[in-house]
């Protein structure tokens, strides 16, 4: 009875090649190279090097754990404000979030730099009405920003999609029951978006505490995140095993996140992306 | 205003519309305090909207509405002395049983102590001592419904209003839940306003019956005034299987049918006035064609336990019978009408609308197949002890 039917297993043979050969095989490769040196044998000194770059560590987790939050303060609303809209218009809104993620990324981040130079676009602009030019280029305020508008749809989506199945009738059940704005708000509204605000979260802040890129061409290479110094080390440096103890070090990392993440936010329907 | 002292909610030419289109059209309605009041009627008929303007979830477009005589047109929901069953239910699904009842006095800021007295006393009322802790999720629609009413009831509102709220049961536990909810209202002796498109529903549990139709009240009346003496054609079809017949009131207690004299109990109609006759099908004696005062074909029998539904051709008009005799098809049989299953209606919008059972197998046919595919299916229930 337990026995599943051939056809099932022979239905099902495609997708574990695929995780085989994509996702386990680099796993181990990735752990192999994170324990030997250059001559194949086992070391923990890769490991050792670690310390040096703990400020770095530090700096990508905290970067993150910023633009996360900020993420979140913007999108609620935007999610909520999108859910409560009939349902034509909730299509375009949404489409309209998801735009410019079909932009590549790189070009977007180029822009940014565009808009934030000394001489950018802000800066020209506000020249105009005789105020003096900011400096927001290679600022740690800068690298976030490109966090948070890079990864914000990671976080309105989720959110919009648990908030557009709330019932009608649930609020109005509150409403009867005493319940005004407010308390509508805090007592059903959130605890109802709790799974979506986790999905959020966690799809906002793994890729944040994992980008590269970012911070070089908005931090001016003055903030290095543990992403980039990863790029480095298979780059420019060719040493793949410490780049590989950092990608190790760096999985673990995002893992207790997201176990620490998921406490707070106990969610029995399983409405968990990641 | 006067008349309104009396009663604990009133509604004065309230009048709603949806896209232009009106789905009220000045209702009048008086509800007064410990009644059982149902609001009848098929779907778009407005008893919904009805029912959502006294909770305060929608604002009538005309009119007014008055609670104890002051007008609450604009009063929000929370802020009313009346809690909703809803359709479905609308349980809180991250609370747990306790929690869900516990949500309105919570808001109140009722001492915990009070409130872990009054959930108890609230789950032995609906039957579900012991379910405490358990995941709304995990219990059946007839269990969730019992945990919605408790949950409304913990407020001890002056009036519940509820929204159809055995729609979803299927028929053995839709019985048991009208005695018990009638048995509850007796108990908390508080208004309940009832929403229902089930006739029987609303005969069975009802004070006062409100009959409805595109945005009007049809009948005001108890449930034997309604079933006896129905104000037009639409209410007699409705509630009921009747034979709507044309006739003529020569003069009082006199109404000629198919060209012959019947006595009825009927006065007060103009000479010669055109009107609709009803005769209800199990108020009718099938008889020899000699006594029969009027006499016809049989064309169809049906056996539905208690009865035979027996379909009688007289001079084209195809009559319903409900009687405990058999009689085979193609019999030709004499009826027997006595003066007080006569009910005499003044013809109105209605009249010509419904008639006789000529269409009657195609009719059945219609309704099998929407019992066939219901809106929701009904839900399965466990039997608690």
């Amino acid at each position: 009875m337990n026995k599943r039917s051939l056809g099932a297993r022979l239905a099902a043979a495609p997708y574990m090649v695929w995780s085989v050969l994509f996702v386990v095989a680099p796993l181990i490769m990735v752990g192999y190279y994170a324990i030997t040196d250059s001559t194949g044998a086992f070391t923990v000194a890769n490991f050792a090097q670690l310390g040096t770059y703990s400020d770095i560590f530090i700096r990508s987790i905290w970067f993150s754990l910023i633009a996360t939050l900020i993420c979140l303060v913007i999108a609620y609303p935007i999610a909520y404000t999108i859910a409560m809209r009939r349902e034509r218009s909730q299509r375009v809104l949404v489409m309209l979030v998801m735009l410019p993620m079909w932009m590549n990324f790189l070009l977007r981040t180029y822009s940014w730099m565009a808009i934030l130079e000394d001489t950018g676009v802000i800066n020209t602009l506000i020249g105009y009405f005789g105020i003096k030019p900011f400096h927001m280029i290679n600022t740690p305020g800068a690298v976030i920003l490109g966090m948070v508008y890079n990864f914000l749809p990671y976080m309105i989506l989720p959110i919009y999609s648990v908030l557009a199945k709330l019932e009608r009738s649930m609020i109005e059940a509150a409403q009867d029951l005493g319940a005004g704005r407010f308390q509508v708000l805090t007592k059903i509204i959130l605890p109802h978006s709790m799974p979506g605000i986790a999905s959020g979260l966690t799809m906002v802040f793994v890729p944040s505490v994992s980008t590269f890129y970012i911070s070089q061409k908005l931090g001016g290479g003055k903030f290095d995140l543990i992403g980039d110094t990863i790029e480095r080390q298979f780059q420019t440096s060719y040493n793949y095993h410490l780049g590989a103890a950092i990608s190790f070090v760096l999985m673990i990392l995002i893992l207790v996140c997201i176990s620490v993440l998921n406490k707070f936010t106990v969610d029995d329907e399983g409405g968990l992306l990641i | 205003m006067t008349g309104t002292e009396s009663c604990i909610i009133s509604l004065r030419g309230v009048t709603k519309y949806y896209n232009g289109e009106a789905v009220l059209r000045g209702i009048n309605l008086d509800i007064h305090d410990k009644e059982f009041i149902t609001l009848l009627g098929p779907s778009g008929c407005g008893k919904t909207t009805t029912l959502r303007i006294i909770g305060g979830f929608v604002t009538p477009d005309e009119g007014d509405v008055y609670f104890n005589g002051r007008r609450v047109n604009d009063v929000p929901p929370y802020k009313r002395p009346v809690n909703t069953v809803f359709q479905k239910y609308a349980l809180f699904p991250h609370l747990n049983v306790y929690d869900n009842i516990a949500f309105g006095p919570r808001l109140r800021k009722v001492p915990e102590s009070e409130i872990s007295r009054r959930v108890k006393e609230m789950l032995e009322l609906v039957n579900l001592r012991g379910f405490e802790r358990r995941s709304v999720n995990s219990l059946s629609g007839g269990q969730q419904q019992r945990v919605a009413i408790a949950r409304a009831l913990i407020n001890d509102p002056k009036v519940l209003l509820l929204d159809e709220p055995l729609g979803a049961l299927d028929l053995k536990l839709r019985k048991d839940m009208q005695v018990e909810l009638k048995n509850i209202q007796q108990q908390m002796s508080i208004t309940f306003i009832y929403v229902t498109h089930d006739q029987e529903e609303a005969l069975s549990m009802s004070d006062t019956v409100v009959v409805m139709d595109t945005g009007e009240i049809q009948q005001i009346g108890t449930p034997e005034e309604i079933y006896n003496e129905p104000d037009n054609a639409f209410v007699a079809d409705f509630i009921g299987e009747s034979n709507i017949l044309d006739g003529t009131m020569v003069s009082d207690f006199d109404v000629v049918i198919f060209g012959r004299h019947f006595e009825c109990l009927d006065k007060g109609f103009e000479k010669n006035e055109p009107v609709d006759v009803v005769v209800r099908p199990e108020d009718i004696d099938i008889v020899s064609v000699e006594e029969g005062m009027l006499s016809g074909v049989v064309t169809n029998v049906t056996f539905k336990g208690l009865h035979y539904e027996i379909i009688i051709d007289i001079e084209g008009f195809k009559w319903m019978v409900q009687t405990t005799d058999f009689w085979p098809v193609a019999a030709v049989v004499g009826i027997k009408i006595d003066p007080d299953a006569i009910h005499i209606m003044k013809k109105s919008k209605y009249s010509g609308a419904f008639g006789d059972y000529s269409s009657f197998s195609e009719e059945l046919d219609k309704l099998s197949e929407l019992e066939a595919q219901p809106e929701q299916p009904p839900v399965e229930e466990e039997i608690i002890d």
